[in-house]
């Protein structure tokens, strides 16, 4: 509760400075700009910030709903679109994609995109259709005293964490010193397929929907994902992202891979036990199986602006959200997010995601079919996770679940 | 009354009906017919902030659009989506039934298939927290029926609790109370003397607390409905009963019990369709790993980064199906009934 009301406060205070320092974005004539976004902190800020250009004859309105993914489709299909603004990931870009919803922005940013950086640019068949402002990984948070301790140097793969775990856990210092969000759903798809790209490997054969996981890469994932489990609370099944983060900050594990976007609120003085805190280290997200790629998915965030939509609106938008995300915004936030905005400097809470970007870690793909693959993983390895099931029948499972889905998708 | 004026009487109520319900499913039953059309993919050159770029299948749009114009609907798929593996998996069920190694095989490998992992614990739920759910309302119905007057109200209002909590926050207080760190675990834990113990790590925990859940949820309906009609229960026959020498439990058993059947049959009938339908408390006890239900099912199909809503459309016929044979018996006897007077 106090940190929530400290975040509004400083939220509040930031629109009040921010709004006298640079009220006028200069758009000009009338319109109205509707902001769909996911709910966390630094896409509020974004949109609190893009709000400041409204004007009495521009109207500027955000909705940050962490349904967004499931809003999204529905409210751009329809003419004039619901939304003029859909923030988006590597993941949520594709169902617009493949409904031909968004607008390709080369035009606006030639006129009004002087700030953008040209990595910014999603470029997709030579369009720019999105851009990015932030990047997001999941990469490791360790205990630099219980693992010194336990006589361990800082874990660069999983068969580091494996055998560091079981050194703490031999020397009694922690009964479950590894966490991670394996809970059934979206958090533990996501962890196969972190681990995967860490392998090298791909998830479909070349230029088609055709699965490509049922591998020894495939095997390996799995066994170092169950093999994980036997350090970890027995309860591991039921912990997402937010759950680990909890047993982080009570202390009562040592080493688990998260999001980065949650740092900043993990290494933060609130909420966290006695020595969390100050021994905690972000370090580039471990390797697997001898590899040299971190096994995460990296992730941008960034904006896209709907197709049916007037052009006066699309410029008002555009021009909005470069406002939102710009270097002056990021100047005064820098601790909330890893800008991918000019002029940014990292802060403490940003060191593991660069450190695992500069691993040379892979992207979270886009393929138009990834989504079905992520929901059959959701569904189907939860079985093996929970020790009732093979590697093998794992993936068969999953095999056949991606491709009934795939072909009532129409993609196989 | 004639059949004319009964008619008249009930049109408003048929009208809305047929379009907030009846429609709704018949557009249900349509799309579960029909899948997406097949895909044009592209190969296209795709830059991102990290890893530069790198070619990349898309959906062909300008392509798809022409398809979608000319059908709306998508293909045409008749009961291909019903058959297949996340539905009836009737060929998966075929290769398991010619090649195994005895029945405990054949069930193990049926019980991976989603469906029918998720209709196992499905039925379970019905079967299991319908009767006990009637069991203990009629319990509390009788024990409020007997306090003094003054009592009544108040006790009345925290039996009916559970029902007025929204299912979704009843069954989060809930788990929250097993977690190992919750006020039932670890009084579990103490009183077990186990301190890995843990509601939520084992199948078998994991469907018993939600099977209680369900049991304390489903209660107060049923004492509602059974407190009802204990007011109506005719004090003559009870005195009689008593001068008879009939003892308490004697006159529960023969003249309270067969007073309420049909009352039963109405709460039962309610209940399992109700139970059918469990979802809430998959989600509130993030039991995905060990329980599924179809109404989790459509739920998965529908979330998520991709959405399927022929396999959803699918699986809500299937379950519309199921209500109605679980119902089957229920509904035969009240059609019985009804000829019965009629004649």
């Amino acid at each position: 509760m106090k940190l929530m009301l400290k975040t509004t406060v400083s939220l509040g205070v930031l629109c009040l400075t921010a709004g006298a320092a640079f009220a006028d974005c200069g758009i000009e004539g009338a319109g109205s700009v509707r902001i769909l976004s996911n709910d966390f902190e630094a896409l509020r800020l974004v949109n609190t910030t893009a709000a400041e250009c409204a004007t009495d004859s521009l109207t500027i309105t955000a909705n940050a709903n962490a349904e967004h993914k499931n809003l999204q489709v529905p409210a751009l299909s329809i003419n004039p679109a619901e939304y003029t603004v859909a923030v988006v990931a590597n993941n949520s870009i594709v169902p617009l994609l493949n409904d031909d919803l968004i607008r390709p922005l080369d035009d606006l940013v030639a006129e009004y995109g002087a700030s953008l950086q040209p990595n910014q640019l999603i470029k997709i068949d030579g369009k720019t259709m999105a851009i990015a402002f932030m990047g997001n990984a999941q990469h490791l948070f360790y205990r630099k005293d219980i693992l010194d301790a336990a006589g361990v140097a800082e874990p660069k793969s999983y068969e580091d964490i494996l055998a560091a775990a079981e050194a703490i856990k031999a020397s009694g210092a922690m009964e479950y010193p590894v966490a991670a969000s394996v809970k059934p759903g979206w958090d533990l798809a996501a962890e196969f397929v972190n681990a995967y790209l860490g392998t090298g490997a791909e998830f479909f054969a070349p230029g088609s929907a055709e699965l490509a996981i049922d591998n020894e890469n495939g095997l390996k994932v799995l066994e170092t994902m169950r093999a994980l489990t036997a350090y970890m609370d027995p309860d591991y099944l039921t912990f997402d992202a937010n759950g680990i983060k909890a047993e982080y900050e009570a202390g009562n594990t040592a080493m688990m891979v998260e999001w980065g976007s949650l740092a900043g609120a993990i290494i933060d003085e609130e909420g966290a036990a006695e020595g969390v805190v100050a021994n905690t280290v972000l370090a580039a997200a471990p390797t697997i199986g001898g590899g040299s790629i971190p096994a995460v998915a990296l992730w941008w965030d960034g904006f896209t602006i709907a197709k049916n939509i007037s052009d006066e609106d699309a410029a008002a938008s555009f021009q909005a959200m470069v406002h939102g995300i710009s270097p002056e915004m990021v100047a005064a936030n820098p601790a909330v997010a890893t800008w991918l905005v000019a002029g940014y400097e990292p802060g403490p809470a940003a060191v593991g995601v660069i450190a695992t970007a500069n691993g040379g870690a892979r992207a979270y793909p886009m393929q138009p079919y990834m989504g079905l693959l992520h929901t059959a993983l959701s569904a189907e390895l939860a079985e093996f996770m929970a020790g009732t099931e093979d590697a093998a029948q794992a993936l068969a499972d999953v095999k056949a679940a991606y491709e009934t889905a795939a072909r009532e998708g129409g993609y196989l | 009354m004639p059949h004319k004026t009964f008619f008249a009487f009930i049109l408003p109520s048929l009208v809305a009906m047929v379009l907030f319900i009846a429609l709704p499913i018949v557009s249900v039953v349509v799309q579960s017919f029909h899948v997406e059309h097949g895909r044009i993919l592209v190969e296209v050159e795709n830059c991102q902030p990290f890893g530069g770029c790198t070619k990349e299948t898309r959906v062909d749009t300008a392509a798809m659009a022409e398809l979608q114009a000319a059908q709306p609907m998508g293909q045409f798929n008749g009961f291909g989506t019903y058959l297949n593996r996340s539905h009836l998996a009737v060929d998966e069920i075929g290769a398991i039934l010619s090649d195994n190694t005895g029945f405990g095989n054949i069930v193990a490998r049926i019980y991976n298939l989603p469906f029918y992992k998720a209709l196992a614990f499905t039925l379970v739920f019905c079967f299991v927290v319908t009767p006990l759910a009637m069991a203990l309302g009629f319990a509390i119905a009788l024990a409020v029926n007997a306090l003094p007057k003054v009592s009544k109200g108040p006790v009345i209002f925290f039996s009916l609790l559970p029902m007025i909590i929204t299912p979704l926050v009843g069954s989060l207080i809930l788990y929250w109370m097993i977690q190992a760190n919750g006020i039932i675990g670890a009084t579990l834990q103490n009183l077990f003397n186990d301190p890995t113990l843990s509601l939520r790590a084992s199948p078998v925990l994991t469907w018993a607390s939600l099977l209680f859940y369900g049991v304390w949820t489903n209660a107060p309906f049923s004492f509602v409905v059974f407190y009802a009609g204990l007011q109506t229960v005719p004090g003559d026959t009870l005195e009689s009963a008593m001068i008879d020498g009939a003892s308490r439990w004697e006159r529960i058993r023969y003249v309270i019990i067969p007073h309420l059947a049909p009352l039963a049959t109405f709460v039962a009938l309610v209940q399992l369709m109700d139970n059918f339908r469990v979802f809430e408390p998959i989600v509130g006890f993030s039991a995905e790993a060990n329980a599924t239900s179809l109404s989790w099912l459509i739920f998965n199909d529908l979330s998520g980064d991709a959405q399927l809503f022929g396999s959803a459309g699918a699986t809500s016929v299937l379950t519309i199906a199921g209500v109605i044979v679980l119902l089957m018996p229920v509904l035969i006897r009240t059609w019985r009934e009804f000829n019965h007077k009629v004649v």
